[in-house]
């Protein structure tokens, strides 16, 4: 493991930027993708591959090893650039984004792609597999920890709420799910579209152990809030306050941003902002 | 002759499962009393989850469970193959994870409860998902056979199971994708599946009577299912019927017409639930209703010979 020092977080936050290029440069490629959501998350799944989750590229089956469940399966291109960055599988592989044959799916598919734990995309599911493995987990005694990322829109699925009802139930301390609270969907705000009033007030009448980061694009807090010890007997629900399409500038906070890829004059000039 | 409910079959099989395999783990959604997984329950607490009503987090915490290398059994009713179904289509069949469904309370045959839970779609639902078995055993002994082969299958498996109680037949080999000839016979063939069989039957007795010396083939699995067996009854018999207690729509009937069209078939109906809901009432009234009894079903049967 890496550590949450100073230096280490510049390490971080290096590869965050450049997981953030991956994005630009997959979707540019396929013309086609979800920007906005997977730049907002880019930060927690950095973090979750680098420094929190027990996984080895090499041994990407390891029955021991953590498991992360992409739940918003649409924010595919920050995984898919987090896992190559990892060495789960090389840079080539984003010419093939989208693409026939390729292993990079629109979606994340756990028969194509390695290091993909569950096959995502319809909306509320993957808390809900999450779940089950956390409980598979304990069933059969691996010591494993299971992570989860949920959008907000998504939230608006009465699966998530079942599924959080069944994590607390079964009192799964072993599963952590992450809200990247970007305030946007497909067709507005939030607000505009199913408001999620108070979320942190729900997922604590459920039964989570809820930590709230107030910057959820800052690293530091990101890491801070995963290394939380996790509270025995309940499942753990981490708010990340983000920023859809952080970090470039024309797609940051833009609703439009959700699922359309540059063109090649904004993917250069995203990846010029985006240099270290 | 001996009766039991395909679904108390289902229960029994669990346990016995249970005793021979510790990964075996069953899930169900606040029916258990009704599925029969009771006694599973009953037998190894430690090795059943109750999801409570919220049968879709059932599936999809069954998918997540199957990736710790764990057999999950989910059982609800039949009806709720639909209710679950993105979570059967994505959360399992999608990424072929080890996710069995035993399914209860199948067909009009449900009874009193009614229209809203008598399920005449399931079949159809389940068998176009790529890479789903699908089972419907026609009586006690087939659905042990049923349940056993599901745990030594890599992948999704469905069973369709009914309520009530309904003949226990001798036990019959059983090969997953193969059909059993119950009778041979050259006049008209006759294709079944699930509890209608014990009516198919009947049906084969009154035509016999009046001379008709009909095939009679009862088939256990939908998917995959045995192309091989209904292209040779059709080529002896030319004359082709399917029986089921399902909507004539996508279930068994369509599934012999895709395998057997072009293949000689000078007749072929579909008997089944005619693409309406059920309703209300005693098993034996709603098959009359539906005319899905055997002097029904020989009557059709002899007016399209």
């Amino acid at each position: 493991m890496i550590g949450g020092t100073e230096m280490d977080i510049q390490t971080l936050e290096t590869y965050a930027r450049q997981v953030r290029r991956d994005i630009i440069i997959m979707t540019a490629a396929a013309g086609a993708g979800h920007p906005g959501g997977s730049l907002s998350s880019t930060e927690a799944m950095v973090a979750l591959y680098f420094d929190v989750m027990n996984v080895d590229p090499k041994d990407d089956k390891n029955p021991d090893r953590d498991r992360f469940v992409l739940s918003k399966g649409h924010s595919a291109p920050a995984l898919y650039g987090t896992l190559c960055e990892r060495g789960f599988f090389g840079r080539e592989e984003f010419d093939h984004f989208r693409q026939l044959h390729g292993i990079l799916q629109g979606h994340p598919d756990t028969k194509k792609c390695p290091g993909v734990d569950a096959s995502t995309g319809s909306l509320g599911q993957g808390i809900s597999i999450a779940v089950g493995m956390a409980l598979g987990a304990k069933h059969t005694g691996k010591k494993c920890h299971v992570y989860t990322i949920i959008g907000d829109g998504e939230s608006q699925e009465g699966l998530v709420w079942e599924a959080s009802m069944a994590a607390a139930h079964y009192k799964l301390d072993n599963l952590t799910v992450i809200l990247d609270h970007n305030g946007l969907q497909i067709d507005g705000t939030n607000d505009e579209v199913m408001s999620l009033g108070d979320i942190k007030a729900k997922a604590l009448a459920f039964g989570y152990d809820v930590i709230e980061v107030a910057d959820g694009n800052d690293m530091k807090q990101v890491v801070d809030a995963l290394h939380v010890p996790a509270c025995p007997g309940k499942p753990r629900y981490i708010i990340l306050n983000t920023l859809k399409g952080k970090g470039v500038s024309f797609m940051e906070g833009q609703v439009g941003w959700h699922g359309k890829a540059p063109n090649a004059e904004q993917a250069a000039q995203a990846l010029k902002e985006l240099e270290g | 002759m001996e009766k039991k409910a395909v679904r108390v079959a289902y229960g029994e099989a669990l346990v016995k499962l249970g005793e021979e395999n510790e990964k075996v783990v069953v899930l169900d959604a606040d029916l258990a009393g009704a599925t029969m997984t009771n006694g599973f329950k009953k037998a190894y607490p430690n090795r059943f989850y109750d999801c409570g009503i919220a049968e879709a987090n059932m599936v999809d915490v069954a998918a997540g469970m199957s990736t710790m290398g764990l057999i999950p059994f989910c059982s609800t009713f039949a009806v709720f193959a639909g209710r679950n179904y993105d979570q059967i289509r994505n959360g399992v069949c999608y990424p072929k994870f080890n996710v069995k469904f035993g399914f209860s309370h199948a067909g009009i045959t449900l009874g009193e409860d009614g229209g809203s839970h008598q399920a005449i779609e399931d079949i159809a639902l389940m068998r176009v998902l790529p890479g789903m078995t699908v089972f419907v055993p026609s009586d006690a002994n087939e659905c042990y056979q049923c349940v056993e082969a599901a745990a030594k299958i890599d992948g999704p498996v469905y069973i369709r199971t009914a309520r009530l109680a309904t003949p226990v037949f001798d036990p019959r080999p059983f090969i997953v994708g193969k059909g059993n000839v119950i009778r041979d016979g050259s006049d008209c063939a006759i294709f079944t599946c699930g509890i209608m069989l014990e009516h198919a039957i009947e049906a084969a007795d009154i035509l016999a009577g009046q001379g008709v010396n009909a095939a009679l083939v009862s088939f256990h699995t939908i998917k995959p299912f045995d192309e091989e067996l209904a292209l040779r009854y059709t080529a002896k018999c030319r004359k082709v019927f399917t029986v089921e207690e399902h909507s004539v729509i996508g279930g068994l009937g369509d599934t012999v017409a895709s395998a057997i069209i072009g293949n000689g078939v000078e007749k072929f109906l579909k008997i089944g639930i005619n693409d309406v809901f059920g309703q209300s009432g005693k098993p034996a009234d709603l098959l009359k209703e539906y005319e899905l009894t055997g002097p029904q079903i020989a009557e059709k049967i002899l007016k399209n010979l």
